[in-house]
């Protein structure tokens, strides 16, 4: 017995380690995590507030007393009429009390528990009273955004706009990045740095004589400047492609080479079937580019109302609704429904576009 | 080329240069055909124009009339001449300064302490963190400053009820000329979630060798993160860095929003670009605001070579490339 403790010592040392171990794991996990869902909140919250305020009536807002949660007076049918609900301090306690009469300094209540009960009288400013509420959501915004601005309309031109424009990128870019990627090209690596230096090429250098161009052909007030130039590809998504491209192995569309194929055969028989993923992402990242994209259409259209895409139509009301919290809003809401219901679908292929574009550069 | 050469041997046996080099120059020849689209816009929508642009700024032409010869004059330097002294230029480019001065080290610091977090073995449910970090940069920016323009509202927003929580008065945001940009930081700090993926790229391709070793050598947490991590992804922080200053300075649709044109409160949120809309589309002022628009090209230009080349020295590229 004596022998033991110093035969014990490292062992309980060890003991002590993994216990210690097991300990500090779980609670690193714990403090991590808590940390992530303590900046996700913060991250979150302007989201939970334009949700809780399209939801919620504006005179709640400015309502004294009002919870922050979208709710809704609670009253108390008596006699036909709806008395408003209050939590009157009785004796100590607070009651839930209809109120009858309001006078400045004392009122009348109606106990809703037992209305036969009679009058109860009460002394005290009812209006420093805290009102019952009960959770309630309103459509009134969303019905009154939905109204005052042509959603439809603003929908209907986005995605034609996003079909088009992204069909004439996939197109472009797919050809564009195709050439880069397998053919030999008289000074091809000095036309492939022109091209990524046009990603930093900023449109105000080059939107003033486009303007007065296609104001001369009579395209401004139309989509088409919005449109065409989409078919001459850019610079971003070529790029991505040709990254992705130069990954896929030579070795297929040699073999289709020699088995006869032409560049097109090739290019549509193995090399588009290859390139799914980067293809998948160019056309999110494009779909997103148009919902989003201001300038040029602001530029372009103006005064055209009925050509806005949904960006530019909702901020032609922007300044109208800032008084108008609950309209503002519940436009917000509609807004973001569409592209974050298609990037929670889709997150992992966008997610993948953005990696092939940065971390090659 | 290799690849051309191996067909051709393949393909027949009995094939001269001569025939390669036909072979190579067809094929180069479609590689131009495939590259048309992009060479074609690239001359039609971008160096035409940007000549254009240089033409235009030594002109007086205003955009209310056609565009055609005695309709404007040539003025020499006149524009760039009073560019130098217009005082609204120069507040748009203290507000764009300004901007960028808080945006730019934000953008490097914030997304990086975000990707460390996602990338954290320690943070449970590591996927959908990430997707919801990501989230706000799908929206449009339009609803955005919508949302931002209600939660920092002085009154309403929840920002100052949370400050008022804790005792802090909240600044009226964006009525308070000195915290306007501030408060347009906020709104582009919400995007970090792009930086964010490809820091975490950057920060999922260090080799766990390189790591295990400094830890086996006796390094801390903290001395492997200074010394191994952030000069192995110093490329793509370099990446969030350039474009973080291009972006400060195109930085236009909120300030549109919250301020208008005039860039409410007091020109507080006059930022460059929305000077340069302003001259060019309000005022059609076309002429002169192609001044502001090669002013712009040149800065983004400097901006970007200097980096580039402050970056050739002081990045670590793997394996010596580039």
């Amino acid at each position: 017995m004596e022998t033991q403790p110093p035969m014990q010592s490292p062992g309980t040392s060890q003991v002590w380690k993994n216990l210690q171990n097991r300990v500090r794991k779980p609670a690193s996990k714990i403090g991590v995590t808590l940390l992530g869902f303590f900046l996700l909140l913060v991250f979150i919250l302007p989201l939970g507030y334009m949700v809780n305020t399209a939801f919620k009536l504006d005179t709640q807002t400015t309502a004294q007393n009002a919870p922050v949660y979208p709710a809704t007076p609670v009253t108390f049918s008596y006699q036909g009429n709806d008395l408003p609900l209050y939590y009157v301090p009785i004796n100590g306690h607070l009651k839930r009390l209809a109120l009858l009469h309001g006078y400045r300094e004392d009122s009348q209540f109606i106990d809703p528990a037992k209305p036969g009960g009679g009058v109860i009288e009460w002394t005290g400013r009812w209006r420093i009273l805290t009102p019952v509420y009960r959770f309630s959501l309103t459509w009134d915004n969303i019905k009154g955004a939905w109204e005052q601005v042509n959603f439809i309309l603003l929908f209907r031109n986005t995605f034609f706009l996003a079909i088009v424009s992204t069909f004439g990128t996939l197109l472009s870019c797919i050809l564009v990045a195709y050439g880069f990627s397998r053919f030999p090209i008289p000074g091809k690596n000095i036309l492939f740095i022109i091209l990524i230096s046009t990603i930093v090429l900023p449109p105000q250098a080059t939107i003033i004589p486009l303007f007065i161009l296609f104001t001369k052909i009579h395209w401004t007030g139309t989509w088409l400047p919005l449109l065409v130039p989409a078919f001459f590809a850019n610079a971003y998504d070529v790029f991505l492609l040709r990254q992705y491209l130069m990954s896929v192995p030579k070795e297929l569309d040699e073999a289709a080479m020699i088995d006869g194929a032409g560049p097109f055969r090739i290019l549509f028989s193995v090399i588009i079937p290859q390139a799914v993923p980067a293809i998948t992402a160019v056309t999110l990242f494009h779909f997103f580019y148009v919902w989003n994209d201001y300038f040029t259409p602001l530029v372009y259209l103006v005064g055209k109302d009925n050509l806005f895409p949904i960006s530019v139509g909702i901020g032609s009301v922007f300044g109208t609704f800032t008084r108008t919290p609950g309209l503002s809003l519940a436009t917000a809401t509609i807004a973001v429904v569409l592209p974050a219901i298609i990037f929670f679908l889709a997150q992992r292929q966008f997610t993948q576009g953005i990696v092939m574009t940065g971390v090659e550069k | 080329m290799i690849k051309v050469n191996r067909a051709s041997v393949q393909g027949s046996s009995g094939k001269t240069g001569s025939q390669t080099n036909r072979l190579t120059r067809r094929q180069s020849i479609w590689g131009l055909v495939f590259l048309s689209p992009w060479l074609i816009g690239f001359f039609a929508f971008q160096l035409l124009p940007i000549l254009a642009t240089i033409f235009l700024s030594f002109t007086n032409y205003n955009g209310n009339v056609t565009f055609k010869l005695g309709n404007f004059k040539f003025v020499g330097f006149a524009n760039y001449a009073r560019i130098t002294t217009d005082p609204n230029v120069l507040q748009a480019l203290g507000v764009t300064l300004k901007f960028a001065a808080i945006s730019v080290p934000l953008g490097l610091v914030v997304p990086l302490l975000f990707a460390l977090l996602v990338n954290s073995k320690h943070l449970i449910g590591r996927n959908l963190f990430r997707t919801l970090y990501y989230l706000p940069s799908v929206l449009p920016v339009v609803a955005a400053t919508m949302i931002f323009n209600g939660v920092l509202n002085a009154q309403s927003g929840w920002i100052n009820q949370l400050l008022a929580l804790i005792h802090i008065p909240g600044p009226r945001w964006f009525s308070d000329p000195n915290w306007a940009v501030p408060a347009l930081n906020l709104i582009a700090l919400w995007g970090v979630g792009n930086a964010m993926i490809i820091l975490l790229a950057g920060l999922q391709n260090v080799p766990t060798e390189i790591l295990e070793a400094a830890t086996i050598d006796g390094a801390s947490g903290v001395q492997r993160f200074w010394y191994i991590t952030i000069p192995l992804i110093s490329p793509v922080i370099f990446y969030n860095l350039t474009l973080g200053v291009i972006n400060g300075f195109q930085y236009f649709i909120p300030a549109m929003l919250i301020g208008g044109i005039n860039g409410n409160p007091q020109g507080a949120t006059l930022t460059y670009n929305l000077q340069f809309y302003r001259e060019a589309f309000v005022f059609s002022e076309m002429g002169y605001a192609s001044v502001m628009a090669l002013i712009l090209f040149v800065i983004t230009m400097i901006c970007t070579t200097v980096m580039f080349t402050w970056g050739q020295r002081r990045v670590y590229y793997a394996g010596g490339e580039r």
